[in-house]
């Protein structure tokens, strides 16, 4: 067979190699979309036989995932008057009237809280710490960073027993400040070896320049190495808040109530009627933002994954 | 970068001139700048551990607050060793994880083999296939039982319209036999991306001039994939399995919510069983023990795992 380079494939391979990545995608894409979907279904469509591909959209789901309601018998109803409001409306049609907020609301802001507070500590505290082990010589320098690595292989369930006790001890069970604590535990060890892996990259030429320029260790490495570092950081940041977004093990056994994020909120909805629109359009309202993500930094994502092991 | 004078003598300085610079010594500024993470991991992992330790030799239990300590030495170890449950939650774990393993790398090696061809659009699907892992495990074996249910599932529609079994004669979350099996079809829609990428990570490593060597030879496809493409991916996809034999050794939040560990205990994963012993039962003590044991399994699998990546590696 001469002539052929496995380096560049030929136009019909890439067509055949192109189809069967497709067809793959597709299948992979048919759950998301079908959650996707069915937030925007009626109670009775989301549950039809055989399922609905084409349905009439509505915001039912999305109206009862951020309220709470009371039914009320029609006489008491005649007394209100119109709805007021179109999601008024939607309620008004089962007999029913809104009562006030969901907690939903209140979850995904803790979920916010807890993932950005957690990310910006992690990067913090990573990019010193990688810094440090990148540019200085620390004693016991392979071992601390082993042991860095290793507190990943620690089951969370294992540890959730003691710093259950612990956190109940220090009164930082059910706080967001805990839960922030905790997660950037478990996001330090990723974020040091991913920004080690960034800092190494940069020359420290740079850095000696600045030094010689009169600056100080300090002043070089925030003036001259964190600007450089700057997309690496981007992209650690982004492990790290996906993390963070989407932990349920340690949230459901150390939160309750206050500080509770949304990953253990949102199977609790199915609870209230078997409200399937209503669980999925809280879905895909927590999906949202990875998947902004996911697409805006897709360039990255690929050297984050692999500790940086491929280079262009 | 324009280049100054003074950057030219500085990229020729020898390091041990730019450390005399002012301010705070190199040695100081290393401790300040690692501390604090060491400090948080021995207290937020080490502490613990250690804590677990001592717990795991009594009969302690969290929900009885100020109950007296007693000491049980190995009690708890020798008796969680001989109880048959532990054995079965292994065996539901290894069912999972040698599956999950088998058809993620499978097809994920096989679709970044497809990806490396490098056709048009393949930066576009390749953003769109990794979505799946990007998610909430607990937010997606949640929806999950929706796409599973027997009447009105998507799931089950699928199926009965490609084989014209009848949809609601089997449920896949709540039959003794297919459970099992609908959490690995599940772990395998997220994961199956983190395998490809990695895969692909190991491909483009492999530079071009290797291949034109062997084309040079008169190597046929067949053979330099085998002699060439396969070894140079192997340690790339030893890692990759080695990722996800630890994430699946601890899996909890995507079959928690799923299966519930059931029906029975088909599907009741050792930190299934390990969260029922503690936070159910509240046998902290007992199941501070299990834990241990749980965590020197995979430390240990791990470590020869390793070690026998590094040899790989080497060759």
């Amino acid at each position: 067979m001469s002539g052929y380079s496995i380096t560049e494939a030929s136009p019909r391979q890439k067509w055949i190699a192109g189809l069967l990545v497709a067809a793959y995608t597709i299948v992979t894409l048919v759950p998301l979309f079908w959650i996707v979907a069915t937030g925007f279904k009626s109670p009775s469509d989301a549950i039809a036989y055989p399922p609905k591909v084409v349905f009439e959209p509505t915001l039912e789901g999305y109206v009862n995932l951020f309220t709470t309601r009371t039914r009320m018998n029609p006489d008491q109803l005649e007394e209100l008057g119109p709805p007021q409001t179109w999601y008024d409306r939607i309620v008004r049609q089962y007999d029913m009237v809104i009562s006030g907020p969901s907690r939903f609301g209140e979850r995904f802001l803790n979920s916010v809280i807890i993932g950005f507070g957690s990310t910006f500590l992690s990067i913090f505290l990573g990019t010193l710490a990688a810094y440090a082990f990148s540019r200085f010589k620390v004693p016991l320098k392979d071992d601390l960073l082993f042991f860095i690595l290793s507190t990943r292989m620690m089951p969370p369930i294992a540890v959730a027993i003691p710093i259950f006790l612990m956190f109940r001890t220090l009164g930082l069970s059910d706080t967001h400040l805990g839960m922030i604590l905790l997660y950037t535990a478990v996001n330090i060890s990723l974020a040091v070896w991913l920004l080690k892996g960034f800092i190494d990259e940069i020359p420290r030429e740079y850095e000696e320049a600045a030094l010689i320029d009169g600056y100080s260790r300090f002043q070089a490495f925030y003036k001259v190495v964190l600007p450089q570092a700057a997309t690496g950081i981007a992209s650690t940041a982004i492990f790290c808040l996906i993390f963070s977004w989407n932990e349920y093990a340690f949230a459901v056994l150390l939160t309750s109530g206050t500080a509770q994020t949304a990953p253990p909120f949102i199977p609790t909805i199915i609870g209230i009627g078997k409200d399937w629109p209503a669980v999925a359009a809280g879905t895909t309202l927590f999906l949202i933002p990875v998947m902004v993500f996911t697409i805006l930094l897709r360039k990255h994502l690929l050297r984050g994954i692999t500790f940086g092991a491929v280079r262009k | 970068m324009t280049h100054s004078p003074i950057e030219r003598v500085a990229f020729a300085t020898p390091p041990a001139i730019a450390s005399r610079a002012r301010g705070l010594s190199d040695r100081a500024l290393a401790w300040i700048f690692v501390t604090p993470t060491i400090a948080l991991l021995l207290a937020i992992n080490i502490f613990p551990l250690v804590w677990t330790i001592r717990l795991s030799l009594t009969n302690y239990r969290a929900n009885r607050a100020n109950a007296e300590l007693e000491w049980v030495g190995i009690r708890n170890y020798t008796r969680i060793l001989t109880d048959g449950d532990i054995w079965l939650s292994m065996q539901a774990t290894a069912h999972f994880l040698i599956w999950t393993i088998v058809l993620q790398v499978a097809i994920g090696f096989a679709l970044a083999w497809l990806i490396n061809r490098k056709f048009k659009g393949n930066d576009l699907w390749t953003t769109i296939i990794v979505l799946p892992m990007m998610l909430s495990p607990a937010v997606v074996g949640n929806f999950w039982t929706f796409l599973y249910q027997p009447q009105i599932g998507l799931f089950n529609y699928v199926v009965s319209f490609l084989t014209g079994i009848d949809p609601s004669s089997f449920s896949m979350i709540g039959d003794v036999s297919l459970a099992p099996w609908s959490i690995v079809i599940v772990d395998t829609w997220m994961w199956t991306p983190f395998v490809m990428l990695i895969c692909l990570a190991g491909l483009r490593s492999i530079p071009d001039y290797i291949y034109e060597a062997a084309a040079i030879d008169r190597a046929s496809p067949w053979r330099q994939f085998w002699t060439i493409t396969v070894p140079m991916v192997l340690p790339f996809l030893m890692l990759a399995v080695l990722f996800r034999g630890i994430e699946n050794f601890k899996m909890f939040d995507m079959v928690t919510l799923l299966t519930g560990g059931g029906p029975g205990s088909t599907t009741e994963l050792t930190s299934i069983n390990l969260k029922r012993e503690a936070f159910e039962k509240w046998r902290t003590g007992y199941s501070s023990a299990y834990a241990i044991i749980l965590f020197v399994t995979v430390f240990g699998l791990a470590s020869i795992y390793v070690k026998a990546l590094n040899k790989v590696k080497q060759r």
